[in-house]
């Protein structure tokens, strides 16, 4: 047992952990308030990191500052969520939910074409924002700087949110909206706009961690598919519409992942089906989550 | 038949039903009042194991079925209809009758007989019971919403109940529809010799079905007794908006 | 109703005279679009007639597959031995993806069945002394009674009307109409005495089931098996033929997986993005047509006073 191991994984699940959670808040905001399973969460993600690959490269004049690119990924796509519920979703919010699965669905397929059309199905790569590819020293080991960074903007997010959610009057809407949809509409609020609005943060979230995460994954078009799936499983174990359900799933996961791959690679995968099918018997409704929300 | 013991359920805090005890005989028509919000459709919910309690228990027939799954108590002969029609809104009024029935004979399961021609006289004379066999062949969801309701009682027949449970029955009729279902029911209980709780607003239909009243005021029964005790109890009087027509809407 | 049957007899007639009349590449075109078929009329049970949307049925195909390639070619253990295993195998992963999709509700279910496919999709791939991983395996043996062109069109064309007939009858049975009741008012079953997640349990077996044996039947028409196969991308494939065709009229997967594969083979001739073709059909359809094509020629030969379902 090398104490040094031990405590870079830890960092490993930890840091991962964080960026997991940027991504999952986006998908179990808008499933919480809008009751919508967006399954191009994933893609959207996807899009963040490749926008932010393109900006960094210096396109339409930009600097290829990290900092910009990411901020504008964010931006992007944030707007093109918003595009996504103001032109399509809105029309299916009557209808069974069938409906609004299917179409988030056929969305996977077009954004995974249009990445692949845009960038190509080469792997691609996003450097590291200068001062931070290298290592700090942290007394016992040597750690990426980069990724103290991204536990860092986790935990600046994940206060944020709360900050967003908690103290403001948006927040307390969308609050009231998790709790009762249909009371909304009878107290006076602009329900579209809270609709669009809670779309264009979920995909702003999905965008910001997609560009986060760019420097340490490589980029191809079929990116979005395991992020998806572990998105579902975190919200599953955290609890429907639970931020820091979204939180305590997204550490557990990463914790796992790092270090079921260093000493038990084989089974990694197998454990975390395990994890889940644990949680579904024994609290279905998730570790933080409530149970008359299913 | 039916009896509850300190019932209690609370959710978040808020306490919906504070601690009822109720008794029914066999044959008995117990009709339940109260203000809105005062824990009816909670009430039933825990009856018909929808809604496990924190405390307190349920018996029928002697048995404790506090907490059982609904389908399991449904089989005991508890049959349940809703506020708000429940019926199967794209499938014929003949289909949706066959489905209760094929549940009903346990035969969900099976898988290697044609379903269109079973029960068919068994549904048809549960709908004639109830006044709909005219109507066998049309789509549930077109059917008005008086004799949708007409639609769910024969459907909570189907499953040959000892106890029926009617949560509002007459709630959204007209003045005729209502007379007619008031008719309905006390016929069907009397020819079935069914055990009957009901929850309601109108005391018009509270008086013309029911043999003993309680009174549910915020989770706790306030008075059970015949409809002349209750009638005349001045705490009820105070309460509940009593006297003729409708109670508080 | 009644001119039914003599229409799909009509129907299965034609198809078997195929191998008499056509040449190589549509008799292989063919007997895709009845795997495929199978597959399809095999997901409808639950999509159609339960409203449970899986997103992960690939897996199932993936199964049948790789038990093909694995017990009958790498193994040798003699065909009917293989066929029983791929029933047993489908149904056992059917029953416990099942069990734990339904624990929630229909959201869930949708998010599961695709995190479980993906699952077998990573089994494929990781677990390399059994499945090969990447590489896959090739040149499969098939039974001796199905080594031509024909003997193996006519070999699916039994296997699939045969397995297409027993699911007519689960849907026509008393268990398939209180799995209907159970996708119209899952709550109203409930209180008629129904176990629902036992009734949805039980449709995801016999769907896995067939779901498998389509793709035991495709091993076996490829020669071949990759991990791609239980890929999610076959997931959406085999849900849009079903909607694509009609998930509410019992043989309008049919035609969707015959319309949708012979797209596939037109168009991806001139493009390689037939994922966003696949979408553009999902969206059309959704908008425009929710019943699929089978409700479009419904529609058509609308009678008065005649109901759609």
């Amino acid at each position: 047992m090398n104490a040094a191991l031990i405590i870079t994984q830890f960092l490993n699940g930890i840091s991962s952990g964080m960026n997991l959670f940027i991504i999952a808040a986006g998908l179990t905001i808008v499933l919480g308030v809008l009751r919508i399973l967006n399954f191009a969460h994933g893609a959207l993600y996807m899009m963040g990191a490749y926008i932010c690959f393109s900006l960094t490269r210096g396109i339409m004049g930009m600097t290829g500052n990290f900092w910009l690119a990411v901020a504008a990924a964010t931006l992007a796509v944030g707007i093109l969520g918003l595009v996504v519920e103001r032109v399509f979703l809105r029309f299916l919010y009557g209808r069974d939910h069938t409906y609004q699965l299917l179409l988030t669905f056929a969305l996977v397929l077009i954004f995974g074409d249009i990445a692949r059309f845009v960038w190509g199905s080469n792997v691609l790569s996003v450097p590291f924002p200068p001062g931070m590819n290298g290592a700090t020293n942290l007394g016992i080991v040597q750690y990426p700087t980069y990724r103290i960074f991204l536990s860092l903007a986790g935990v600046t997010i994940a206060a944020g949110l709360w900050y967003l959610t908690q103290k403001t009057r948006w927040g307390r809407q969308i609050r009231a909206a998790t709790q009762d949809r249909e009371m909304l509409a009878a107290l006076g609020l602009n329900v579209p706009f809270i609709y669009a609005s809670v779309f264009f943060l979920g995909s702003a979230l999905a965008g910001l961690g997609g560009a986060l995460h760019a420097p340490t994954v490589s980029l191809v078009p079929w990116m979005d598919a395991g992020v998806i799936v572990t998105c579902f499983i975190i919200v599953i174990i955290g609890g429907l519409g639970s931020l820091w359900g979204a939180l305590l799933g997204a550490l557990i996961l990463g914790l796992l992942d790092a270090f079921s791959s260093v000493f038990i690679p084989e089974i990694k995968i197998a454990l975390i089906y395990l994890l889940l099918m644990t949680v579904l018997v024994v609290r279905p409704w998730g570790l933080l989550g409530r149970p008359g929300s299913l | 038949m039916l009896k509850l013991q300190a019932l209690r359920k609370s959710f978040d805090g808020f306490v919906a039903t504070n601690g009822v005890d109720l008794e029914l005989a066999k044959g008995e028509r117990h009709a339940i009042i109260g203000p809105n919000g005062a824990g009816k459709s909670t009430l039933f919910n825990l009856i018909t194991g929808h809604l496990k309690p924190d405390s307190g228990s349920v018996l029928y027939g002697g048995e404790d079925i506090t907490g059982l799954a609904p389908h399991t108590i449904v089989r005991k002969g508890v049959s349940r209809s809703f506020q708000h029609t429940n019926v199967y809104p794209k499938l014929t009024v003949f289909e949706n009758m066959q489905a209760a029935l094929i549940a009903h004979h346990r035969m969900e399961y099976r898988v290697f007989t044609l379903a269109s021609r079973l029960f068919r006289s068994e549904a048809l004379e549960l709908l004639a019971a109830v006044g709909l066999e005219e109507d066998a062949d049309r789509t549930a969801g077109t059917l008005a919403y008086g004799r949708q309701k007409q639609l769910e009682l024969a459907v909570g027949l189907a499953s040959e109940p000892n106890l029926l449970l009617l949560d509002e029955p007459t709630a959204g009729m007209s003045a005729a529809e209502t007379r007619h279902t008031i008719d309905l029911i006390g016929r069907i209980v009397e020819e079935r010799g069914l055990t009957l709780l009901f929850t309601e607003h109108d005391m018009n239909v509270v008086f013309g079905i029911a043999d003993r009243i309680s009174v549910l005021y915020f989770g706790k029964i306030l008075v059970s007794g015949t409809t002349g005790e209750v009638r005349s109890n001045p705490e009820v009087k105070r309460v509940y908006l009593g006297g003729g027509g409708h109670g508080a809407a | 109703m009644r001119r039914r049957p003599l229409g799909v007899a009509l129907f299965v007639v034609l198809l078997a005279l195929v191998p008499q009349f056509a040449e190589r590449w549509v008799i292989d075109l063919f007997t895709e679009i009845l795997i495929y078929a199978l597959f399809a009329l095999a997901l409808n049970l639950m999509v159609g007639s339960g409203g449970l949307i899986s997103f992960g049925h690939a897996g199932y195909f993936g199964i049948g597959a790789y038990a093909v390639a694995i017990l009958g070619t790498k193994l040798g253990w003699p065909f009917p031995i293989v066929f029983v295993a791929v029933v047993l195998l489908s149904a056992a992963a059917a029953g416990i993806i099942g069990f734990f999709s339904v624990r929630l509700s229909s959201i869930f279910l949708s998010m599961l069945t695709l995190a479980f496919g993906q699952f077998i999709w990573a089994l494929a791939h990781e677990w390399k002394s059994v499945t090969n991983g990447d590489d896959g395996f090739l040149n499969l043996a098939r039974p001796e009674f199905a080594l031509t062109r024909p003997s193996f069109y006519y070999f699916v064309l039994g296997t699939v009307v045969a397995g297409a007939g027993i699911l007519w009858l689960v849907v026509h049975s008393p268990f398939g109409r209180i799995l209907v009741s159970t996708r119209e008012n899952p709550l109203r079953a409930e209180f008629m005495g129904v176990d629902v997640k036992r009734v949805q349990v039980i449709a995801f077996v016999i769907s896995g089931i067939f779901s498998g044996i389509a793709g035991a039947l495709f091993a076996l028409f490829n020669r071949s098996v990759f991990p791609a196969i239980a890929w999610w991308s076959g997931s959406a494939e085999v849900l849009i033929m079903t909607i694509l065709g009609g998930m509410h009229s019992f043989f309008g997967p049919v035609l969707g997986a015959g319309v949708l594969l012979f797209l596939e083979r037109e168009i991806t001739q001139y493009t390689q993005y037939w994922p966003t073709v696949l979408g553009l059909i999902l969206v059309v359809v959704l908008f425009a047509f929710p019943d699929g094509l089978a409700g479009v020629t419904k529609l058509a030969r609308l009678l008065p006073g005649r109901k759609k379902r």
